[in-house]
């Protein structure tokens, strides 16, 4: 186990660092710097700025300092466009309301699809099995960026129930719709996967032998059943996981929540580099991050996988 | 007298086929999806009006004059600039196919050679190979994309770079299990035997045997790419006008949806969910007839 957790890790740090000199490149590659505008600047004052941000220095030094800055002192340099800001305080304002819808989702993608799914399993062939079913199918082509504005349409324009965007600060009315749209698709595939996973443990031996010596169906589903169905489960939280993230340029976007998406956008938008790429590598990092932990959970919990 | 008649073997792919055929939901998706594709080639013959003009008498004023008529030509109403939205849509539904398509040729060539490569030869290779898409694996690929569509200018070019290199991946790693069973066989150690070279069984033996599984994926990753595209062009970094696509055409009308035009919104959304769905039974249906673990 020591030697399987050593041995991912040894793959998750040049994995962040290639993401790292991936985003650097692409941004050196751009056409034009960081300061080119209309009104060219005189030559003397552009040399000074570009001094100011270690323009000036070749690639490989000013690479080394980008990577220095995040890996030593989680300092992601400054704004380009807004010169006031630096990219942690753009960032730091963005990912609490990201992780706020964002894990809020998780948790019920989780909770809902594998409840849905077990239950489903339970109950095959009747009419809850082919609801978790029908569910899981439609909510296939139902991503978020088509959720949101149908969403809207229901709740906001035509029931009137709740506001058709922004944060205030959290609210529940404001959370209700980034929240249904953003973990649809992934409770659907959650219980996709629970059921099947689920189907295949009720069929197997064990479960047979603890029906046979006589064990209450609810004995032999929470004791004997429930734990290893799950089991699959936990590789697919990583990918879920990286979608909401993803997912949520969506969610700030069409309801204005103000979260990370909205930084990243309009840092596009604005061809903001710096701002991007400081984004993108910390997203890279989390999912990174969560994939090494799905995988070392998996490992721990499932003692067939040998490594 | 010569009465032996030919017998005619079934083939693996005749077997196939005529399971595809018996499953409803898949052959319904392929009606489906052909009448989707028909519609996008031969209907802009029939509209009235291109996508990029304006009608004039509309513009402004999308709410109360742009609503589907026969009477105008409008047949899917207008956007709020008064653009014809059939034709927009039926365009956007070539932008979006093509992308599908292409995304999903890429990972079949790139994904199929590397993917056999790295399980035939297997060793350090085959390590070294899997680790490097491992690597690629655990990038957040859709701010990657963006991130290359800002900084080279958006177009269908980039878009394509994008959404190709990640597409093969998954399609390799599979491949590459495929390719780890299949190299143990007796065809193949019979084919090592008589001295066939590497590429030469390779392409004879192991690929033919693979077809089956690469077209499932293919086909469950059109819409996979189509909903990345659509992800993108959502937020407004995707092709740019007058070009148009699904994502793009969902955006729009989800953002005039407050002013009372739903057909904006509905009629590039009924062709999204629509051939999604297609795809999705297809490759179910693909998978059903051609995976000989459930016969």
């Amino acid at each position: 186990m020591l030697k399987y957790t050593f041995r991912r890790v040894l793959v998750a740090i040049p994995t962040l660092l290639i993401l790292i000199i991936i985003s650097f490149l692409l941004m050196h590659a751009a056409p034009g710097g960081p300061f080119t505008s209309e009104r060219p600047l005189p030559p003397q004052v552009l040399a000074n700025i570009e001094a100011k941000y270690g323009l000036d220095n070749p690639l490989y030094v000013q690479l080394w300092e980008y990577m220095r800055g995040i890996v030593i002192e989680f300092d992601f340099g400054p704004s380009f466009q807004r010169k006031d800001r630096t990219v942690n305080e753009i960032m730091a304002q963005g990912f609490p309301i990201t992780f706020t819808y964002g894990g809020l989702s998780f948790v019920a993608a989780t909770l809902i699809g594998g409840t849905l799914g077990i239950v489903a399993a339970i109950r095959q062939n009747t009419i809850i099995d082919y609801f978790a079913v029908g569910v899981s199918i439609g909510a296939q082509v139902l991503p978020n960026f088509v959720m949101a504005p149908l969403l809207v349409w229901l709740f906001t324009l035509t029931l009137g129930w709740l506001p058709g965007g922004g944060w205030n600060g959290g609210a529940w009315q404001n959370l209700i719709m980034p929240v249904i749209a953003l973990s649809t698709s992934y409770m659907a595939s959650i219980s996709r996967i629970t059921r099947s996973s689920m189907l295949e443990v009720l069929n197997s031996n064990y479960i047979r032998t603890a029906r046979a010596k006589g064990l209450p169906e609810r004995t032999v589903i929470l004791r004997h059943a429930l734990k290893p169905s799950l089991v699959p489960l936990i590789s697919y939280l990583g990918v879920a996981f990286v979608g909401m993230i993803t997912g949520s340029v969506v969610i700030d976007i069409y309801f204005s929540t103000g979260g990370m998406g909205q930084a990243f956008v309009n840092s596009a938008l604005n061809r903001d580099y710096s701002v991007m790429m400081g984004i993108t590598i910390l997203v890279g990092a989390l999912t990174i991050v969560f994939a090494l932990l799905a995988d070392l959970l998996y490992a721990w919990v499932d003692p067939k996988i040998r490594y | 007298m010569n009465t032996q008649t030919e017998i005619k073997g079934r083939s693996l792919w005749f077997d196939a086929r005529r399971r595809f055929f018996q499953n409803k939901a898949a052959v319904g998706g392929l009606v489906a999806l052909t009448i989707i594709v028909l519609i996008s080639f031969i209907g802009p013959y029939f509209a009235v009006w291109s996508n990029e003009e304006i009608d004039w008498d509309v513009m402004g004023s999308a709410a109360t004059l742009g609503m589907p008529s026969f009477a105008n030509g409008h047949f899917f109403g207008t956007d709020d600039l008064g653009r014809d939205l059939y034709s927009r849509v039926l365009q956007g539904t070539r932008v979006s196919l093509l992308v599908g398509v292409i995304g999903a040729g890429i990972s079949v060539l790139v994904g199929t050679v590397y993917g056999t490569v790295a399980g035939y030869v297997g060793g350090r290779t085959d390590q070294i190979m899997m680790r490097i898409v491992d690597i690629l694996m655990s990038i957040p690929f859709m701010f990657v994309i963006i991130l290359l569509l800002v900084v080279f200018g958006r177009s269908l070019t980039m878009l394509f770079v994008g959404i190709g290199m990640l597409s093969w991946l998954d399609m390799s790693r599979i491949v590459r299990g495929q390719t780890l069973t299949l190299k143990n066989k007796e065809f193949v150690e019979a084919a090592r035997a008589t001295g066939v070279s590497t590429p030469t069984i390779i392409r004879r033996h192991i690929v033919p045997n693979l077809l089956g599984i690469v077209a499932i994926y293919a086909t469950l990753l059109v819409p996979a790419m189509i909903l990345t595209e659509s992800f993108i062009s959502f937020l407004g970094l995707g092709v740019q006008e007058p070009l148009t696509s699904w994502g793009a055409l969902i955006s729009e009308g989800a953002g005039t949806i407050r002013y009372d035009t739903e057909w904006q919104l509905l009629f590039p959304l009924a062709f999204f969910v629509v051939t999604l769905f297609s795809f999705f039974f297809i490759g179910d249906g693909l998978r059903d007839a051609l995976d000989p673990k459930d016969r």
